[in-house]
């Protein structure tokens, strides 16, 4: 797969000057509509009946499951070929969630064909659910722009859940949530001064915080927790109404019912979007992750700033990891269950852009929602597959198929500044 | 950096002159970190441990800390070497480890991180699980049979990141969490399926139970009967030798360690990198695939989903140790099957959580991955002892 500077040279075709990877992308888009027609068409159109999707205060709407099917099956059709035409360009991505959303709808309409389906709970959990990968992707985000590789996002969440129920339950919620992110942040420290002070390999020591604060965090749980249980229960934090807003009907529920960790994370998705492409700060810090030496040259001082970004990564990690407190009100011994790894895959899959981390998430949270909801709706779908979505979207995104996702340069290299 | 992972002269010329060799070994690096970094290790556990035992520290009872202490590492060893079932218990934990372990120091050589020794032992497994109740014997074929289709299993899982890597520049790390992710979800559907469930009203995903003539005969039964230490551990002491003779006397071998320790001259040599590093995740899956082979033939005997385990990172750490020599992972992964072994002892005889082993196989690869961190606690005057390994980042 080598792509040479010249290859549009030889394309003269009316699209105007695409790049050989522009073509793939979009041969291989086509390609998939064209299968997605297909398997609509093979096993969706089977189930006769409507699916009722009931929304908040008794609002609803129908679809026919047949008829959607075929309607879906046109489309794609169509997609595809205007795909295998002459692509999208700008509009590729709005495409793929169209075809992402409307196979849903096919599918769902499929699987609750005759009966009533609850979708505004769906949608509540789509939102609330992904969180803390939310917020351990922005953490991943800073790491990686700055040009470390942060693997230990695992550890920093499962560190913050952790202190937050420790602390929390000892003093009060929020002083709690303020430890996480403290001591999150020293082990975020830790991870920048074994990387840059010793030049340990930056995914050793990722795992090395990974393994190190799990073994903590059970170790600790049963040594301290068992005599005294009182420090293990903060109680849960309640969904926050954002005044007049949750009142609008179908977005009110989904958007403004929830907590304040929600707010939190939508907060620092635009604000690190903004921070990272609008100010001198997200310049630099660009700039250290994909070129360092250039930085160094113009007198970035680049130790420093990944220093201090990797600290405020780990912090706000620590917080994303006191969601767990929030959320269970108690700690359980590997309490974040590997989502510090879908932190992760949420990092790349978005392209090491916030808004697109978050579009991931999303998509991830959906899913993860969709499958508690299927395992009631007897569709025979087992659950399993539904839950290794996630990690075979990673995998399709990582190997380039829809698209080159590429990492900051300089990511994972240590840094000589003679 | 690179010493480790430095291409020495062709064998040759290194049987030639065996003085030149000698001068490679660095005792202060190969031998004397990695003992400090146990050391280094066992002493911020220690420190771990006095600092959370709040009933003594209340009553300023510091002589009570430093003995509970002093029980714990005893009865952590005793757990571990103290009698023949802890000898046992430390080979049966040990087999998977070394090789895991060995998979890993593979992968490394060649210059590849495979994080996804946890999903090839699984699919491994599933493979051999499947030999194992399907057939009924005689031991002497199932049992070889059984071990192949594990190496298969995990060949054609790791075998796959190779070729992802090689067609599309995917990067290993990444593929292999995530495909560690899928393969357990995917063994826990097929442990749903009737083509694996047990029999029985239960949900639980478990696999039906071996065949008795594919179980590996024992290693300790001349001593006592019921020991559950079997052949396997001479296996993968094989498959240690195995690994040693491809880095040492074969042509593949020094063609994976020179893309290891430089790529780029590598394809200038004209060495296939693509071929090469399919190659080497194939033959990484499949040393996990044979642990996860060995340990259903061995020990378990019926596939479940919690098999593996964190098994993946043990094995870095167990590689880590080792130096990815075939000697050090040998001894990295008996210190962390008497680890495994020693800590219910050390839970039941000294009240400290054995969850303890965990945190100290964490900071042991801590102080390993840092050689200049160890060194400069210890204060060792020594150049070099880099793992010849480095993250060149995602790819693009």
């Amino acid at each position: 797969m080598i792509e040479t500077p010249l290859a549009h040279l030889g394309d003269t075709s009316a699209a105007g000057p695409r790049t050989f990877a522009e073509r793939r992308r979009a041969r291989n888009m086509g390609i998939t509509y064209l299968v997605l027609a297909v398997i609509t068409a093979v096993f969706l159109t089977g189930h006769d009946g409507t699916a009722m999707f009931k929304l908040d205060d008794g609002r609803s709407f129908s679809l026919p499951a047949q008829t959607t099917a075929w309607v879906a099956v046109a489309m794609f059709s169509v997609l595809a070929g205007g795909a295998l035409w002459r692509g999208y360009g700008k509009l590729t991505n709005a495409v793929l969630a169209l075809v992402t959303v409307t196979l849903l709808m096919t599918f769902l309409s499929w699987s609750a064909a005759g009966t009533s389906f609850s979708l505004i709970g769906v949608l509540v959990s789509t939102v609330g659910y992904p969180t803390p990968i939310v917020i351990g992707a922005m953490s991943g985000i800073i790491c990686e722009r700055s040009g470390i590789v942060n693997i230990a996002i695992e550890g920093l969440l499962l560190n913050g859940a952790f202190m937050a129920v420790f602390i929390g339950s000892v003093t009060t919620f929020w002083i709690g949530v303020l430890a996480a992110m403290v001591t999150s942040a020293l082990l975020a420290w830790l991870l920048a001064w074994l990387a840059i002070r010793f030049k340990v390999d930056q995914v050793i020591v990722g795992f090395f915080i990974n393994f190190f604060v799990l073994g903590l965090t059970n170790f600790l749980s049963k040594r301290l927790f068992v005599e005294h249980q009182n420090w293990n229960y903060v109680g849960t934090l309640r969904p926050l109404k954002i005044w007049g807003l949750h009142s609008i009907p179908v977005i009110g529920p989904i958007l403004f019912e929830q907590t304040v960790y929600v707010y939190v994370a939508w907060l620092l998705v635009f604000g690190l979007t903004w921070l990272l492409f609008r100010t001198r700060w997200g310049l630099r810090t660009r700039s250290v992750g994909e070129h360092p030496r250039a930085a160094d040259t113009l007198g970035i001082n680049v130790v420093r700033l990944r220093y201090r970004n990797v600290i405020i990564a780990g912090a706000i990690a620590g917080f994303g990891g006191s969601w767990f407190a929030s959320n269970v009100g108690q700690f359980n011994q590997n309490m974040t269950g590997g989502r510090g790894f879908i932190a992760l895959a949420v990092v790349i899959v978005g392209r090491w852009k916030p808004i697109g981390a978050l579009c991931a998430a999303l998509v991830f949270g959906l899913f993860d929602s969709l499958g508690n909801k299927l395992a009631t709706l007897h569709t025979g779908i087992p659950s399993e597959f539904i839950s290794m979505l996630p990690y075979l979207a990673t995998v399709v995104v990582v190997c380039g198929f829809v698209g080159r996702s590429r990492g900051p340069k300089a990511a994972g290299q240590p840094y000589d500044s003679q | 950096m690179t010493d480790a992972g430095t291409p020495e002269p062709a064998t040759g010329t290194a049987r030639a002159r065996p003085l030149q060799r000698l001068e490679h070994i660095d005792a202060k690096n190969t031998v004397l970190v990695p003992v400090l970094a146990v050391v280094s290790a066992l002493v911020v556990g220690a420190i771990i441990v006095a600092a959370t035992d709040i009933d003594r520290l209340q009553h300023g009872a510091f002589g009570g800390i430093a003995t509970n202490i002093l029980d714990a590492y005893k009865a952590l060893f005793v757990g571990a070497f103290g009698s023949w079932t802890g000898i046992s218990e430390t080979l049966v934990f040990a087999t998977p480890l070394l090789l895991t372990g060995l998979a890993v120091a593979l992968s490394f050589r060649s210059g590849l991180f495979n994080i996804g020794a946890t999903g090839q032992m699984l699919m491994g497994g599933m493979a051999a699980v499947w030999i194992g109740f399907t057939m009924n014997g005689p031991g002497i074929v199932q049992i070889p049979l059984a071990m192949l289709a594990g190496i298969a299993g995990g060949m054609v899982w790791g075998g796959m990141i190779g070729v992802l890597k090689a067609r599309t520049g995917a990067h290993e790390v990444i593929t292999t969490i995530m495909t560690n992710y899928i393969a357990l979800a995917l063994v826990t559907w097929m442990l749903k399926t009737t083509a694996f469930k047990q029999p029985g009203p239960s949900g639980n995903p478990i696999s039906k139970a071996i065949a008795n003539e594919a179980h590996l005969p024992k290693l300790l039964d001349f001593v006592r009967p019921g020991l559950r230490a079997n052949i396997g551990f001479l296996v993968a002491l094989a498959a240690a030798v195995g690994v040693w003779w491809l880095f040492r006397k074969s042509k593949l071998g020094f063609e994976l360690r020179t893309v290891g320790a430089n790529p780029d001259a590598a394809r200038y040599a004209g060495m296939r990198i693509g071929t090469l590093t399919v190659v080497a995740m194939a033959l990484s899956g499949g040393l996990a695939g044979l642990a996860g082979a060995v340990n259903i033939l061995g020990t378990n005997r019926q596939m479940t989903t919690s098999f593996a385990g964190d098994i993946g990172f043990d094995a870095i750490a167990v590689a880590l140790l080792g130096r990815n020599t075939s000697v050090g992972t040998v001894l990295a992964a008996l210190l962390f099957g008497a680890l495994e072994a020693g800590k219910t002892r050390m839970q039941l005889d000294a009240d400290v959580p054995l969850d303890l082993v965990l945190v100290v196989r964490a900071l042991i690869v801590l102080f390993i991955a840092a050689p200049l961190l160890t060194r400069m606690i210890w204060r060792i005057k020594a150049e070099g002892g880099g793992l010849g390994l480095s993250f060149r980042g995602w790819g693009s």
